[in-house]
């Protein structure tokens, strides 16, 4: 168990700036998710902690030690990759012992961690399979048992839920929060699945353009957005953002919208109705604005009316229309 | 609609014409003369072949040049084929180099490897100007075997390595570079990650490129007459001797089919030692 520390890691390919002087601190037993769109440099920087790319300019610290100039399989990592890298010339016990052999751990840990960690991921039965006798998402599981089997400082996960289906991907999210509790491994995951990040992870460092916008609890992150695009990424259907006056916009969930009496609020012009069960998304236009609410399921509003708008005031998030970052939240 | 389900017949038609017209027929013919004596069918040639004074020299020298250059020349387009995959820039230019070889024909690389190293070669000339020898030494004659051997090897090598590492290349290529990017994470070694990853992930290249210079070595003949002449006969070779020196195409034949058998024999051995379960390919 450790905690990391990154200092000043920037990388850039060519005239490329991949990452920006970038600084954060993960505490020991912390579940931090990088979360950011496709090219933002959260892979990246996985790499760069995990050694597999090499940083132009910063340090890694993992644990206080310096592990910057140190090959990956000096680092006391772990990892799991987005196709998950099992080796398919290796039987299911095999791959999860991977780590401990090349460590030359003892015969009976090897025998001890296998096991346990295949009972953790009910993989039992499996264990004299190849990869390729396996479903998609018992390779997954696979890749996590070899990760957790070393008992890792630092678990590193890159996208390790993308190549899933939709349903199974809700499972394993579920599971692998539940076996990474129990593990208790400081883990870095990247993600651009603003769900996941929520769900799985203590603090979330949204990643846009190489910087970190906003570092934070879910709530936060979900609550009080940092910048403009911390507010429309996370979040979905995203943040609304209006303009108002004074060169300032109005950031607002769509959830956090009520719908009030003929003129005691904006009017809003509705142009789809799309009724999710749980929820039900309006898109319309609020002086010429685009606006998205959401409403609780029971409602039945019908495309083309004009319904009337009121944003719950605690709830509204003041932001610089010109540079994109929250202002000094005044009440109202 | 029969035009359409007779379409794929006729587009393989030209070849099944040219490989039954010009492969399995002189096949079976080669077989049948190979078997035919005086009187009949019989072993009658194999026996003749086998009492000859240079049939066990052909047979030990061909399976001496297999199992010497073969080796080597798989540690050394492995070594290639895999430096070649740590190159960022100028990897195709080295490429085409290392290829160079494959456009030779085996004569010319033996005609090259000859004026190199006879008694008049670029080697006996430098050696002789750094003083290390007093004049023309001759290495390729049937009282120095070691040498000769050595230089046929040489020219083997040289010659046909290229074709190992262009196979060994390609599957390189097929494996992806996740796998050896998981070995080093948990804690292998460059040298463990060639030896517990690479070589496995590659073994269905290994084998492609076993039988393949393993089926040519053992029919060896242009380097190896270039170099040896007759102090140096092979299977092949002795073939070639009988055809047209001794003019008993019979006994040649029988030669064509001992390098068959042995052909085959090693491509079995190949396809069974080296294979690769579909439960275990990525």
């Amino acid at each position: 168990m450790a905690g990391i520390v990154i200092d000043g890691i920037s990388k850039a390919f060519g005239n490329t700036v991949a990452l920006a002087a970038l600084d954060l601190a993960v505490a020991d037993r912390e579940f931090v998710a990088l979360l950011g769109p496709s090219g933002c440099g959260k892979t990246t920087l996985l790499r760069i902690i995990a050694g597999l790319e090499t940083a132009t300019t910063g340090r890694v610290l993992i644990g206080g030690r310096d592990v910057t100039n140190l090959p990956p399989r000096a680092r006391g990592l772990a990892m799991v990759f987005q196709n998950y890298a099992v080796f398919p010339h290796l039987r299911v016990c095999d791959n999860i012992a991977f780590g401990l052999k090349m460590a030359r751990a003892e015969r009976t840990r090897i025998d001890r961690q296998v096991a346990r960690t295949a009972e953790l991921l009910q993989l039992a039965p499996y264990l004299d399979r190849y990869p390729a006798q396996l479903s998609g998402g018992q390779r997954q599981r696979v890749a996590v048992a070899r990760a957790l089997a070393v008992e890792p400082a630092l678990l590193l996960m890159d996208e390790p839920l993308s190549n899933l289906d939709a349903l199974l991907r809700l499972d394993m999210r579920a599971e692998l929060k539940d076996v990474l509790r129990e593990a208790g491994t400081t883990t870095i995951y990247v993600t651009h699945d603003q769900t996941e990040a929520m769900a799985l992870a203590d603090r979330i460092a949204v990643l846009h353009g190489g910087r970190i916008e906003q570092i934070g609890s879910p709530s936060a992150i979900y609550h009080s957005p940092a910048t403009r695009f911390v507010g429309s990424f996370v979040g979905s259907p995203p943040m609304n953002f209006l303009r108002a006056d004074a060169g300032r916009l109005m950031g607002i969930r769509p959830e956090d919208i009520d719908l009030v009496d003929a003129g005691a609020g904006l009017p809003f012009r509705v142009s789809v109705v799309e009724p999710l069960g749980a929820q039900t998304l309006l898109t319309g236009t609020t002086d010429g604005q685009v606006v998205r609410v959401a409403l609780p399921g029971e409602h039945v509003i019908a495309a083309g009316a004009t319904l009337f708008l009121r944003p719950r005031p605690d709830r509204i998030r003041w932001m610089d229309a010109a540079t994109g970052n929250a202002l000094a939240q005044a009440a109202g | 609609m029969m035009r359409g389900r007779a379409l794929p017949y006729l587009l393989v038609a030209p070849a099944f014409v040219f490989l039954a017209v010009l492969f399995c027929v002189p096949l079976v013919q080669t077989i049948a003369l190979a078997f035919q004596t005086g009187t009949g069918f019989g072993l009658g040639n194999f026996v003749q072949m086998a009492e000859d004074l240079n049939f066990n020299d052909a047979v030990v020298n061909t399976f001496r040049l297999v199992g010497v250059a073969v080796p080597l020349q798989m540690l050394a387009a492995l070594g290639m084929a895999v430096m070649l995959g740590h190159l960022r820039a100028g990897r195709d230019l080295v490429l085409w180099i290392w290829t160079i070889p494959l456009g030779l024909s085996d004569l010319a690389a033996g005609l090259v490897w000859l004026a190199l190293l006879n008694d008049q070669g670029y080697l006996n000339t430098v050696l002789f100007h750094l003083g290390i020898i007093n004049g023309p030494e001759s290495w390729l004659t049937y009282e120095t075997p070691m040498a000769l051997f050595a230089a046929i090897v040489i020219a083997e090598i040289w010659r046909s390595t290229a074709i190992v590492m262009v196979v060994l290349v390609a599957g390189l290529q097929l494996v992806p570079k996740e796998y050896a990017e998981a070995a080093s994470v948990f804690g292998a070694s460059p040298w463990k990650i060639f030896l517990r990853v690479t070589l496995p992930l590659l073994k269905p290249s290994i084998q492609s490129a076993l039988i393949l210079r393993t089926v040519l070595a053992f029919e060896a003949f242009a380097v190896v007459l270039a170099i040896g002449g007759r102090n140096f006969p092979v299977l092949v070779s002795e073939a070639y001797t009988w055809q047209h020196f001794n003019q008993a195409p019979a006994i040649a034949a029988a030669y064509a089919v001992v390098v068959m058998g042995i052909s085959l024999a090693a491509t079995v051995v190949y396809l069974r030692v080296l294979r690769t379960p579909a439960a275990q390919r990525a």
